[in-house]
């Protein structure tokens, strides 16, 4: 948008300063100056603008409201209910000397690296790895298993995940035929069944992805190391990691981005108890804003939500350097 | 950039306008989708929120009755009855929810009285004392009943239904076979704590002691649960109401905490994970006392509604079965019981489109039939002196009589405007104590850092 001018024109004189311009407006640009250029770049922005207005009204729009929301005393009941005042940054001094905040905050990366960074990727490229030597049987089942918790609707898969660990629920009962009794896994251990629970439910995707990325890798360097005596795992490591990389940037992320938001799998599997022992940052956000009936303030835990969200996407583009070959 | 711009041509110009143009028209479009949210309903149609979960289902069935009526007395009105099915806390906030958007806001809200302050404040609901200076019945109302429907401003915004008390209720039978004496009279909170162990150690199978206690029943948790006891201290209370100050640092409130230990981690109530799920006073008034499952539960007046013949659950044998006795007080001070009350009103929506016929409604709904007719279904304390004296209300129920007693020593809640969020940081405490994660103290310092920051420091006072 910057290139249409702020400066208005003379009708047909051109303004000194106009670099390579050739000639008067009247006369239409030519080819190949930079003027015809500057046409073309506005020419093909055009098509794009739609999108940007869209991507403004309902991506930035939703950010700057939010970030607005959290400096207010928004209430759902009371007088703030029906005007709501400026408060500066007061919701972020309350939230950072709640004690529930630093421990949602370790829950969120424990729940982050264990589920999403560790479980879903390095089980989705271990599963495409081993599908991409294993018969066309073998194969299939195997993906049918896994893309099968992926087709799930969340709240499905929530319910499944619930009645597997719940305390009467069927891996209890499967240990109980061998004699085992099982703990109580959604009171005892929150943090590991609601992991479990997601790396079930979202390993498919990495496994989809990698699974088209390891297609990818040409056969001649992999032939060409194997006789050069590099090991299965060498060529892991110094063949298809690099090759891949794009694609391990691109899945972080999306995993990552996917993973921080999960709200109904944790909600109806432990609702963010017991007590606050696997209430991650959506489920403190929900708490504070439609439990607690402070919108304000649930709104500030939202916007810290988005700030971890942003700092992990800048990490991994950086680190992975997708756009360099 | 100021190159850039000087090389515009005509072309782009047009372009740029074009541009310009369509982005107007698309944001326009967009916000105007957006916003159009002007007015439903019309004002020959009434709208009625309130709750409708698990066991409590009489609401449901007397406004049914009340809509065939008003809708034949008042031809060419449509009464159209929207349940919301959720929980005490998913109540309020689905509540809020539809009374910020004035096409979605009700006409008449089933209102709990702890919220009337607060909504009111909000501007959700409308004053009702020009509909209640013209209303014949309003002098049948108990005063203290009316108090409850009052805002900070001294303005009427409820129609009190009914009010209530909390005791504990006890299965005889199973007392009977764990040996101990009935009719049970417990003076103080070791003899239910002691009580509650024999029943533990004779009959393993069966729930000793239940106390509403955690986040997921909201305020029942607050109510049923921790007030009953922190009322029952000496001097025990949350709010002091001379100088207006809450209580930070009391060992009332320790104490109090330390019972609800005592009895999750003691091993005498549910397991936690039972206590946390949202559903467990329905499983407690329908499955755990019926089928003597549960020994004590300390619960509110209306638990028999549910086992009426007109209730969801059944038990004609539970006049003989159950027993009521009040809740001791600490160590059996003076008077010796406690209890507390709260009760529920009918109120107006402040954006109603037609405010007097929704009064009317409610003045149908809540006049003696209506009021009767509802208190026995839903086993309310009767607020109208009419009702309270009419045998038929009366005998109808074998409890009404002991829950009416205990109205002399019971006590309301902080009447202010952020009760409702200090309820929740109690619900808090009462989590992290029975879940072994705070100890008591722990827990009364998290909540004494939570009120100040709810009430400023000004507003509090130690004790």
């Amino acid at each position: 948008m910057a290139t249409i001018a702020p400066t208005p024109l003379g009708k047909d004189t051109d303004p000194a300063g106009g670099r390579g311009s050739s000639g008067t407006p009247s006369q239409g640009p030519r080819p190949g100056s930079a003027r015809a250029r500057n046409i073309r770049t506005v020419g093909r922005t055009i098509p794009l603008v739609p999108s940007m207005v869209l991507l403004a009204l309902f991506l930035l729009g939703p950010i700057v409201s939010s970030f607005y929301g959290s400096l207010t005393n928004a209430s759902l009941t009371g007088a703030a209910a029906q005007k709501s005042s400026f408060i500066g940054l007061d919701n972020y001094v309350k939230l950072f000397n709640s004690p529930d905040f630093p421990k949602s905050i370790v829950l969120t990366l424990v729940f982050l690296f264990a589920s999403a960074v560790i479980g879903q990727n390095v089980l989705g490229l271990g599963l495409a790895l081993l599908m991409r030597s294993a018969n066309p049987g073998v194969r299939s089942l195997v993906g049918t298993f896994v893309v099968a918790a992926w087709v799930l609707p969340e709240i499905v898969a929530a319910f499944a995940a619930y009645a597997f660990f719940n305390q009467t629920g069927t891996l209890n009962t499967v240990l109980a035929w061998f004699g085992i009794e099982g703990a109580n896994w959604l009171y005892t251990f929150p943090m590991i069944a609601v992991i479990l629970a997601n790396i079930w439910r979202g390993t498919a995707f990495s496994m989809l992805v990698y699974a088209a990325a390891v297609q990818e890798v040409p056969p001649e360097i992999t032939e060409s190391a194997e006789v050069d005596g590099a090991g299965g795992f060498k060529r892991l490591i110094y063949i298809t990691l690099p090759v891949i990389r794009r694609s391990i940037s691109t899945n972080l992320m999306l995993t990552t981005l996917q993973t921080l938001s999960v709200f109904t799998l944790i909600f109806v599997m432990t609702g963010g108890g017991p007590g606050t022992n696997s209430s991650t940052l959506p489920i403190l956000a929900y708490q504070e804003a439609f439990k607690f009936s402070q919108l304000g303030f649930g709104t500030a835990i939202a916007t810290i939500m988005l700030l971890i969200g942003a700092i992990f996407s800048i990490v991994y583009i950086r680190a992975l350097k997708p756009e360099v070959d | 950039m100021s190159s850039t711009g000087t090389t515009t041509s005509r072309r782009g110009r047009r372009a740029a306008r074009i541009l310009a143009i369509a982005a107007t028209v698309m944001t326009t479009a967009l916000v105007a989708t957006g916003c159009s949210a002007g007015g439903g309903g019309d004002s020959n149609t009434i709208k009625i929120a309130y709750q409708k979960f698990g066991t409590f289902t009489q609401l449901d069935a007397h406004l049914k009755e009340v809509k065939k009526s008003f809708e034949k007395a008042n031809p060419g009105m449509t009464v159209q009855l929207e349940p919301i099915a959720a929980q005490n806390d998913d109540y309020y906030t689905k509540l809020a929810l539809m009374e910020r958007a004035p096409s979605t806001a009700p006409d008449v809200i089933y209102e709990d009285t702890f919220k009337v302050k607060a909504d009111a404040e909000a501007g959700y609901l409308l004053p009702l004392d020009k509909y209640t200076a013209k209303w014949a019945d309003w002098s049948k109302f108990y005063d203290n009943a009316k108090e409850a429907g009052v805002g900070t401003d001294g303005k009427t915004y409820g129609i009190p239904m009914g009010t209530d008390t909390r005791a504990l209720w006890y299965n005889k039978d199973l007392f009977k076979k764990a040996g101990l004496t009935v009719p049970w009279e417990p003076k103080t909170w070791d003899d239910v704590l002691s009580a509650a162990k024999t029943i533990k150690s004779k009959l393993p199978d069966v729930v000793p002691l239940n106390v509403y206690s955690g986040k997921p029943q909201g305020e029942g948790s607050t109510m049923q649960g921790f007030e009953m006891l922190l009322y029952g201290t000496p001097n025990g209370t949350l709010y002091d109401d001379a100088s207006k100050k809450w209580i930070t640092g009391s060992s009332n409130f320790t104490d109090s905490l330390g019972f609800i230990k005592d009895v999750y981690q003691g091993g005498v109530g549910p397991t936690p994970e039972q206590a946390l799920d949202t559903n467990i006073s329905t499983v407690v008034g329908g499955e755990w006392l019926p089928k003597g499952k549960l020994a004590i539960d300390l619960d509110g007046s209306w638990l028999s509604g549910t086992w009426l013949s007109t209730g969801t659950n059944p038990w004609p044998e539970w006049s003989k079965v159950m027993g009521q006795v009040g809740m001791p007080t600490q160590n059996g001070e003076a008077p010796g019981v406690n209890s507390m009350s709260g009760g529920w009103t009918l109120a107006v929506g402040a954006t109603s489109k037609n405010s007097d016929k929704a009064f009317d409604f409610i003045a149908d709904a809540l006049d003696k039939d209506g009021s009767m007719s509802y208190d026995i279904a839903a086993s309310q304390i009767a607020v109208r002196s009419d009702v309270a004296t009419d045998p038929d209300y009366a005998d109808s129920n074998p409890s009404f009589k002991f829950f009416s007693s205990l109205v002399k020593d019971t006590h309301f809640r902080p009447a202010t405007t952020d009760y409702s969020q200090i309820s929740n940081q109690i619900t808090v405490a009462m989590e992290a104590v029975m879940t072994g994660q705070q100890t008591p103290e722990e827990a009364a310092k998290a909540y004494d850092t939570a009120l100040t920051g709810i009430v400023g420091a000004d507003k509090t006072v130690s004790k």
